[in-house]
């Protein structure tokens, strides 16, 4: 049977059919749907883990174990897991590991584009590169099988364009394989130097040299002579936009093993062609590798390292051609940012600290609590990944006070990303007296990548019920004194208020903890389906307060203040600014 | 010879449940399919895409400009922006709806006005879709994409494909009536 599928559900489709049985993983675009699709199968073992170093030290285990594990992550996660990935490189598996490194080029929702096929020679582990659904699903059990096969983890390296592209899949059958034997073995299983030093030559001496052969003789890599005249080497989507573009009228050899890279492969399809290209996404990673074996050819040179390809790209790179014939409007069309939502929680408390922007330093993190740098409420000094919301917060309070610079730093963190890396960062800050103020915006879920679970919220990826992680306990355990915290309605200006100013004024380490669930949450939707405000437009005198929260049910046209029932949820932000109480709250939650 | 298209929108206006109607009934079709979506922040307000090529065979999914044959915007500052990735002599289909991104609902900047107009003059082939009108009359807001799939399976000659199967498929029992009706008033738009 053939189903359309996207790369993500292929990948769940071929982690099912090779027998997996334990998947982990922190969600993150474009990787999340591979664990949201894998928990539907009951036969494996699903979780969110806290951060992606935690998802791949369980698959770490679970493969030392005996049983077929996966590991799915965005880029930046392999940033978080690469501890535990160069090591285990070197420990190698029992049942087959295989880490899903889901790459950004183009950046659609990510904060940079990093090419992860470089960790591949860094961490010296295999690497296997998929073009779509199909290869998606075929590839997740050959990588299983060259797990197994050559004792190494591999690294499974897909791009948004595959992830969140749908293609024809022809679906199979499970096979299952049950959990190997465990024989104690720590030789291989514990790194201390005397055996890592052993496991390191033998990588070298063995391991390497075969995965190398295997790359010269899999399917995986493959050879399509037709055209001489242009010889193309390609991976991944690449390899869709060249074809669409050369169609009949080139060769290719495309790489879907991508580390240890086919150089006997290379060396004879150069000999073969007339001039030879390599396209290839991002980072020169097969262009540096040809080109080492002194083999002349054009990639680099004339393509782009930054943001995505597309077949037009290269069209114009190679031969030359301008933009296909189309339409254009003189018109000035304003940008459509995404925004906070109508009604989400994160607005009040970054509407009061707002207040304080001239007197304060900023720094946020990664969720949709960043867009509160956007304007009109215009809160935030640096994002860089997450956990830096508190720990950079940390540094940049040092530096202000070495040059007697009078401002407070408020450090603004999601609950998902509290637990995956800012309990680390406030214990920082108790441990070294930084008097930064932290503010933990707990909306009860991972919202910006679309409402996963996560240990704050009761409930695991499966639905089952889960202990909840208090982080108000937290908070107090790590050593913020009582009087230091407090835990806000963020609905309720006025509480909110109150808190920013105590924390504003406090001399030791001050958290505030925003608790309102995310109004998308379908519980909340469905609480709250019968609340909207309502301007009273007799009167309203325009005065334009509630245009400063930057919600998208508020409108300003013909001179009119009005909001969209539609967007509306009641979340009465707008009707508590109101100084001429011209904003009514109509219906009831359920 | 493979037929691209691209839908545009707002996040939250459905496109991307009608991309997958679409697929499907391609796929049924016999065509190759490939569809490719950048929803990364959709639920919160920004511009969607959604491109989707089919024919004998497909390679890349993805649409460059002046490359789709058939643009379809569910938003009319949405087809503005994307109208350069129409094709000269494609068809570019048009909701007539209009929301506002929050510069402008702030009075920040302004929503151009006459924006159906320049397009009707500027592309040779447009359709316009009131499917807002439609989807209100119909007493349901939010079938105002199934409004624009039947329009776009009339533009491409699709009638053929049973859609009415994979609708009622794709949604909830309870909204299978209005939406089919939808469907049917989008087609004989
Ligand atoms: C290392 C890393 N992993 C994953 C992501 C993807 N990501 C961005 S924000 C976010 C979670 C945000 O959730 P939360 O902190 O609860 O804030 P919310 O969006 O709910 O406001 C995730 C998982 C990332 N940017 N970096």
């Amino acid at each position: 049977m053939k189903k359309l599928l996207t790369g993500n559900e292929a990948i769940a489709r071929g982690a099912y059919e090779a027998g997996c049985l334990i998947a982990s993983a922190y969600p993150g675009t474009p990787s999340t749907e591979i664990l949201e699709n894998i928990s539907q199968y009951e036969e494996i073992h699903s979780q969110w883990s806290t951060n992606e170093k935690v998802a791949l030290e369980v698959g770490c285990g679970a493969s030392i174990a005996g049983a077929r594990a996966l590991v799915a992550m965005k880029h930046v996660g392999l940033n978080v897991a690469a501890d535990p990935l160069f090591t285990i490189a070197y420990e190698g598996v029992n049942g087959g590991l295989v880490i899903i490194t889901a790459d950004e080029p183009g950046m659609h929702s990510s904060q940079n584009e990093q090419d992860n096929r470089l960790y591949a020679p860094h961490a010296k582990v295999a690497m296997v590169e998929p073009a779509d659904s199909q290869e998606c699903k075929d590839f997740i059990k050959e990588a299983f099988e060259i797990s197994e096969k050559f004792d190494t983890p591999v690294l499974f390296r897909v791009t948004t364009r595959v992830c969140h592209s749908k293609g024809l899949v022809e679906l199979g059958e499970r096979e299952e394989i049950g959990v190997k034997e465990y024989v104690k073995d720590i030789r291989k299983y514990i790194m201390v130097p005397a055996n890592a030093k052993v496991r390191h030559v033998e990588m070298e001496e063995e391991r390497l040299p075969k995965l190398r052969e295997y790359s010269n003789n899999t399917p995986l890599n493959r050879i399509e002579y037709k055209d001489k005249r242009i010889g193309i080497i390609t991976s991944g989507i690449s390899y869709y936009h060249a074809k669409e573009v050369f169609k009949d009228k080139a060769s290719y050899l495309k790489i879907g093993f991508s580390y240890p890279l086919p150089d006997q492969l290379i060396r004879e399809f150069a000999n073969e062609v007339e001039k030879l290209y390599i396209i290839e996404e991002n980072e020169p990673y097969i262009e540096t590798f040809v080109k080492a074996m002194g083999i002349d050819c054009i990639g680099k040179e004339i393509l782009p390292i930054c943001g995505e390809l597309s077949p037009e790209i290269i069209r114009k790179a190679i031969l030359g051609e301008e933009k296909k014939e189309s339409y254009s409007l003189d018109m000035e069309i304003p940008a459509r940012p995404p925004t906070l939502c109508a009604g989400c929680p994160h607005r009040g408390i970054f509407y009061e600290v707002g207040k304080y922007k001239d007197k304060i330093i900023a720094t946020s993190d990664i969720g949709c609590y960043t867009l509160g740098m956007a304007p009109p409420l215009g809160v935030g000094d640096t994002v860089i990944c997450m956990g830096a919301g508190i720990s950079a917060g940390i540094g940049f309070d040092r530096a202000n006070r070495k040059a007697n610079r009078d401002k407070k730093v408020f450090g603004f963190i999601g609950d998902s990303t509290f637990f995956h890396s800012g309990i680390t960062g406030l214990i920082d800050g108790i441990y070294n007296g930084s008097n930064m103020v932290t503010v933990i915006l707990d909306n009860r879920t991972t919202g910006m990548t679309g409402h996963q679970e996560n240990p704050g919220t009761g409930k695991r990826v499966t639905g089952e019920e889960a202990p909840v992680i208090d982080i108000e306990g937290i908070v107090k355990a790590i050593g913020i004194k009582e009087e230091n915290i407090r835990v806000i309605d963020p609905y309720k200006l006025d509480e909110t208020k109150e808190a920013v100013k105590d924390a504003y004024e406090a001399e030791e380490p001050f958290v505030i903890i925003a608790k309102q669930p995310c109004a998308l949450l379908k519980e909340v939707q469905r609480a709250r389906r019968g609340l909207y405000c309502e301007v009273d437009q007799e009167k309203c005198r325009k005065c334009k307060v509630c245009l400063r929260i930057g919600c998208p049910a508020i409108s300003f046209e013909d001179d009119v203040i009005s909001i969209d029932r539609a967007q509306c949820n009641g979340c009465t932000i707008c009707l508590q600014l109101c100084p001429f109480d011209s904003i009514e709250l109509i219906g009831e939650s359920r | 010879m493979a037929n691209s298209l691209l839908l545009v929108g707002v996040g939250g206006q459905g496109t991307i449940l009608v991309s997958r109607i679409l697929s499907e009934g391609l796929v049924e079709a016999g065509y190759d399919v490939k569809m490719s979506e950048i929803h990364g922040m959709s639920q919160r307000g920004g511009s969607v895409t959604t491109q989707i090529k089919f024919g004998e065979k497909v390679y890349s999914p993805s649409i460059g400009e002046g490359e789709a044959d058939l643009l379809v915007a569910f938003e009319k500052l949405e087809a503005a922006r994307y109208i350069s990735h129409l094709k000269k002599g494609g068809t570019l289909i048009v909701n007539d709806e209009e929301i506002y991104p929050l510069s402008v609902l702030t009075g920040n900047a302004d929503y151009p006005d006459k924006v159906l107009d320049e397009l009707v003059e500027q592309v040779d082939n447009v359709k316009v879709v009131e499917a807002s009108r439609v989807a209100e009359e119909l007493g349901e807001p939010r079938c105002q994409n199934i409004v624009i799939l039947g329009s776009m399976v009339k533009v491409l000659g699709l009638e053929n494909i049973d859609w009415i199967e994979l609708i009622k498929k794709n949604l909830p029992e309870r909204v299978h009536e209005v939406n089919i009706k939808a469907f049917e008033r989008g087609l004989s738009q």
